[in-house]
């Protein structure tokens, strides 16, 4: 089991080595300059400001620079966009709020959607199992800039407590929430249906069915374990994905979370900004997929002897 | 709420129990937070009865430092926090009120050259300081910092002072020789001299071309520095290891007046102290006198070219600490309309130099949120990124019996959709803009909250003038005739704005010229006369836009009027932001959507920018004739003539076309009517010591 982690750890951090390196390179090769603004920069000014982030050396030193200031002082750099900010100040103020917004999204997704498939399954090809796909499907499919929008209008404005948009009263998490679980609830909606399905078709079950468990027994002790392997095999990157936030929700109902700086910070050519994120996100994204692994190896006993 | 959803996968429990429970988490989760957020009323009945306007700003501000911001809704919050000489009256455009300084007593000359500005010793910095001349001498120096770490986007804002221009962009030649009362030579007919460098001949713009080669127009650009006989190298000039000193006269002259006198080093100085002729000294200037020019500079250079404020004489004094005294380059007629621009307000010299040095390149640390102090009538009090600004009353400020706002709340929505439902939720006083395609629904459901007013801004195409085809003035003139402004407007803006007939848009007393209008017949018949005939020998030309939605539909719209009118399509090419802007820059274009906000109530605000060299030009377009004219109205005093002189100036420019106009700008609003003393400014520079919240 240790070994298992042990390797699993220096894999991710192999794979966000070779992340920021990539990213390193790609946004200094698109086109654009991070220091545009709407009135002109002169050539001098141009020079002076590569100077002071250190732009203006080749390549290779400053990425050697780069992981130096990481690895040496901690210090993932100064945005190039949002002058005197630095990377780190940006994320510590984003992150916990979007971990708070993609903590209770998860949350209600997983509430909503793994029942939700345990019974589409269960009521294989009848009307509720067409009942609860249509349901995911839409969720699937309606995407957040436009279900935001419909609950803004249709549940917020009439609600007196409640606002359309904003980051000040407490209230204000439940609409960003909402939206941001109709996605996941529905594909693990799909996921749990299907596992589901799978596991009981399998010779182990006919034989505990045939020994005369009851129906709600099969199902609680012997179906729901394993099949709900796919669903948290999703969950792992779903739980890194959600929890930085998305811009898109964001964006709509003015939450000051870590998604608009991934947008952001490639529209503005923030070289710093952009690979902190990058930093983060594969390290949280090692880390789940670490979590999820480890999940299935409990849940599934032919994982776990092999 | 971890501990609940524990219970996620609960192995012993049966279906319809294990339904049950998540089912119950689901509730309670819910229920929690509905009893957490009691607050009943609307955020504006909370901020109403706080006396807190809540107003939405767009984005959050690159920063707080009146020096280093550029943009609109900055200044929306600077104006909240500083105060500069004067203040803008609350409905009158053009017209002032006491600020810092005591509008009544200001003096100035018969000229309009030399102000005088007695301060109020009631002002004071929210610590409690008071604000003197010495803190706007301090602001005005630090604007101006020559160094190239100081990345100033407004500095030339104070080019009106006299020599404010010369110290801002280290003429140490001017600055050496012009403010030396002893210098044998006036600096009208020194400055004929090269000390600039001429960026027409730079030799790495020639790479991989032979002189012979060169059209007419491009040799002359050499031929008033060579002797006909000779002949510059380019291969030689672009060498790495280019040594001047063994060069030929040729490629030295073209080193020596590509560079010019203020930017050669101190051994290429003394190199030419030996060879004078190798410059172009115009006729005016001795050789005696070039001797003497080449040694200040060399000598200047020994003493480690030491910053030049005080040998620079900027026309900026404090008299005292209560009286300051302005100095301007040429007849201003309209300067406190100019300093009511924040790049004008005072900066506290206490403050800024106690978190650093004058200009700490990039960070203005004094600006954070538990530094910043200010002389407005309100001082910061939150700010958190991408989330909200707010600024409470100055208790320090000297008019704060008169303040009525307890405090503001700029609210960075950028999603402007998401800002007029939160306005129908009663979350907003005001909001930033309406986007176009929510104005019909505004006009029905917000008739009386709808504002739609005048504002100083023009829509317009930059044209690349330095490529075919639109090297030729008839075809960009074609293309200006066949823009139907007016569907534009009123098909797709909806927001009440003008076609427009110029680059400057009508305002006060100036004329608009009025040459461009929506004449498909007329342009057709130009692009005739332009030699494109056939329309399948048109060149390939691309319609350069921003990747919004607006913009898209505003080229579309431009892309079928040019197909109808003229037979020409040109091709959409959307870029995100800083690519769109690079790409004018590099003049890497053909033609540009592009807009422009008047700064100050000036026509030179939307002329200034087309002279020859200037940094927001990128059309490739100059004139002789339009730049003489804007010198001249520099120099004239008498309002009406000036104004005569500048619409002349545009009347030159319009004629040649660099620039497309479409449309003139409205702003776009929402705003509750229990928001008083807000009224239409051309600037949309609304004073907010004025502003005032109805009380039922």
């Amino acid at each position: 089991m240790l070994r298992i982690i042990i390797s699993r750890i220096i894999q991710t951090l192999m794979v966000v080595f070779l992340l920021v390196t990539f990213t390193f390179f790609a946004v200094r090769a698109i086109p654009g300059n991070p220091f545009a603004s709407d009135k002109a920069t002169s050539p001098e000014e141009q020079a002076a400001l590569e100077a002071y982030y250190g732009l203006d050396k080749p390549l290779h030193r400053q990425y050697a620079k780069y992981w130096k200031n990481i690895l040496v002082d901690g210090d993932f750099g100064d945005s190039l966009a949002m002058k005197g900010r630095k990377v780190t100040t940006l994320l510590a103020e984003s992150f916990p709020v979007s971990l708070k917004l993609g903590l209770l999204s998860l949350f209600l997704g997983v509430s909503i959607g793994i029942p939700l498939g345990i019974i589409a399954a269960l009521f294989h090809n009848r009307w509720q199992d067409y009942l609860a796909m249509v349901i995911a499907m839409a969720g699937i499919c309606i995407v957040a800039f436009v279900l935001g929008p419909i609950f803004q209008l249709s549940i917020a404005k009439p609600l007196d407590w409640l606002n359309v948009a904003g980051w000040q009263r407490s209230s204000d998490i439940i609409l960003p929430s909402i939206t941001l679980c109709f996605g996941v609830a529905a594909y693990l909606a799909r996921l749990t249906r299907g596992g589901m399905l799978d596991v009981l078709s399998q010779d182990y079950i006919r034989s505990a069915r045939a020994k005369g468990v009851p129906k709600l027994q099969i199902i609680t002790r012997h179906a729901l374990r394993p099949a709900l392997v796919p669903a948290i095999t999703y969950l792992g990157p779903a739980f890194a994905a959600i929890i930085t936030g998305s811009f898109v929700v964001e964006n709509i109902f003015l939450v000051p979370g870590m998604g608009q700086h991934f947008v952001l910070g490639i529209t503005s050519k923030d070289y710093n900004l952009v690979l902190g994120l990058v930093l983060f996100y594969g390290i949280l994204m090692g880390i789940a997929n670490l979590m999820s692994d480890l999940a299935l190896i409990f849940m599934d006993p032919k994982l776990r002897n092999s | 709420m971890r501990k609940e959803g524990e219970k996620f996968i609960p192995i012993g429990l049966n279906l319809s129990e294990f339904i049950f429970v998540t089912k119950l988490n689901t509730l309670l989760a819910f229920a929690s937070l509905a009893l957490a957020s009691c607050e009943s009323r609307s955020d504006i009945e909370v901020a109403n009865e706080k006396n807190i306007l809540v107003i939405g700003n767009s984005n959050e501000p690159k920063g707080l430092d009146p020096h280093l911001v550029s943009g609109v809704l900055e200044s929306n919050i600077i104006r909240a926090l500083f105060e500069g000489l004067v203040v803008d009256h609350p409905s009158m455009d053009s017209t002032s009120v006491d600020g810092v300084a005591i509008r009544d007593q200001i003096q100035h000359s018969d000229d309009f050259t030399e102000w005088t500005f007695p301060l109020n010793p009631e002002a004071k910095w929210s610590d409690g300081h008071p604000v003197t001349a010495h803190d706007f001498v301090f602001s005005y120096q630090r604007l101006l910092s020559p160094d190239p770490n100081w990345p100033a986007k407004y500095a030339e804002m104070l080019y009106f002072l006299k020599n404010g221009e010369a110290y801002h962009r280290n003429k140490y030649g001017q600055l050496l020789c012009s403010t030396d009362p002893d210098f044998p030579l006036e600096w009208d007919r020194l400055k004929n001299a090269n000390f600039d460098g001429d960026d027409k001949i730079v030799p790495s713009k020639y790479l991989g071309k032979d002189y012979s080669s060169l059209n007419e127009r491009e040799r002359q650009r050499f031929l008033k520095y060579l002797n006909d006989s000779e002949t510059p190298d380019f291969e030689v000039l672009n060498q790495k290891n280019f040594d001047y000193q063994e060069a030929s006269i040729a490629n030295q002259k073209i080193f020596f007046n590509s560079i010019g006198l203020d930017h050669l080093d101190k051994e290429q100085l003394v190199f030419l102290r030996e060879n004078l002729k190798l410059l172009d000294w115009s006729e005016h200037v001795s050789p005696e006198i070039q001797q003497l020019v080449v040694d200040r500079l060399i000598s200047h250079h020994e003493l480690g070219k030491p910053n030049l404020w005080n040998q620079a004489k900027v026309g900026v004094e404090a008299i005292n600490d209560h009286t300051l005294k302005i100095t301007l380059r040429g007849p201003t007629p309209f300067l406190l309309e100019i300093t009511k621009h924040y790049t004008w307000y005072p900066v506290p010299k206490h403050v800024v130099l106690k978190h650093g040095e004058m200009n700490t390149a990039y960070s203005s640390p004094w600006t954070r949120l538990e530094n910043i102090v200010s002389n407005g009538a309100f001082k910061l009090k939150t700010w958190r990124t991408n989330h909200l600004l707010e600024v409470e009353r100055n208790p320090h400020y000297w008019d704060a019996k008169n303040v009525k706002l307890d405090g503001i709340r700029y609210m960075p929505i950028n999603n402007y959709y998401t800002e007029t439902r939160m306005f129908g939720d009663d979350q907003l006083h005001l909001t930033y803009t309406v986007p176009s395609e929510l104005i019909p629904m505004a006009k029905r459901k917000y008739s009386d909250q709808l504002r739609q007013e005048s504002y100083v801004g023009t829509r317009f195409l930059r044209v690349n003038t330095l490529n075919e085809p639109f090297n030729n003035p008839k075809v960009r003139r074609a293309f200006a005739l066949a823009i139907d402004q007016e569907a534009i407007c009123e098909k797709i803006l909806q927001g009440g704005q003008k076609p427009a007939s110029g680059i400057v848009p009508p305002f006060g007393d100036y004329v608009v010229p009025g040459l461009i209008h929506f004449d498909p017949e007329q342009a057709k018949a130009l692009l005739k006369e332009s030699g494109y005939e056939s329309t399948s020998s048109f060149p390939d030309i691309d319609l350069l836009t921003t990747n919004s939605d607006s913009g898209l539909r505003e080229a579309e719209a431009l892309q079928a009027m040019w197909q109808k009118h003229l037979g020409i399509k040109v091709r959409i090419q959307q870029r995100e932001w800083t690519t769109y802007l690079q790409k004018q820059y590099d003049s890497d274009y053909d033609i540009v959507v592009a807009g422009w906000i008047g700064d100050y109530l000036d026509p030179t605000t939307f002329l200034e920018m087309w002279v020859s060299g200037g940094g927001n030009n990128n059309t490739g377009w100059s004139s002789k004739v339009f730049e003489d004219l804007l010198r001249k109205a520099e120099h004239t005093a008498d309002i009406p003539t000036r104004m005569g002189i500048l619409s002349e100036a545009e009347k030159t420019m319009m004629k040649d076309t660099p620039v497309l106009p479409i449309y003139w700008y409205t702003t776009n609003y929402l705003m509750r009517p229990e928001v008083k003393n807000w009224h239409p400014l051309l600037l949309n520079n609304h004073p907010f010591k004025f502003v005032e919240l109805q009380k039922n």
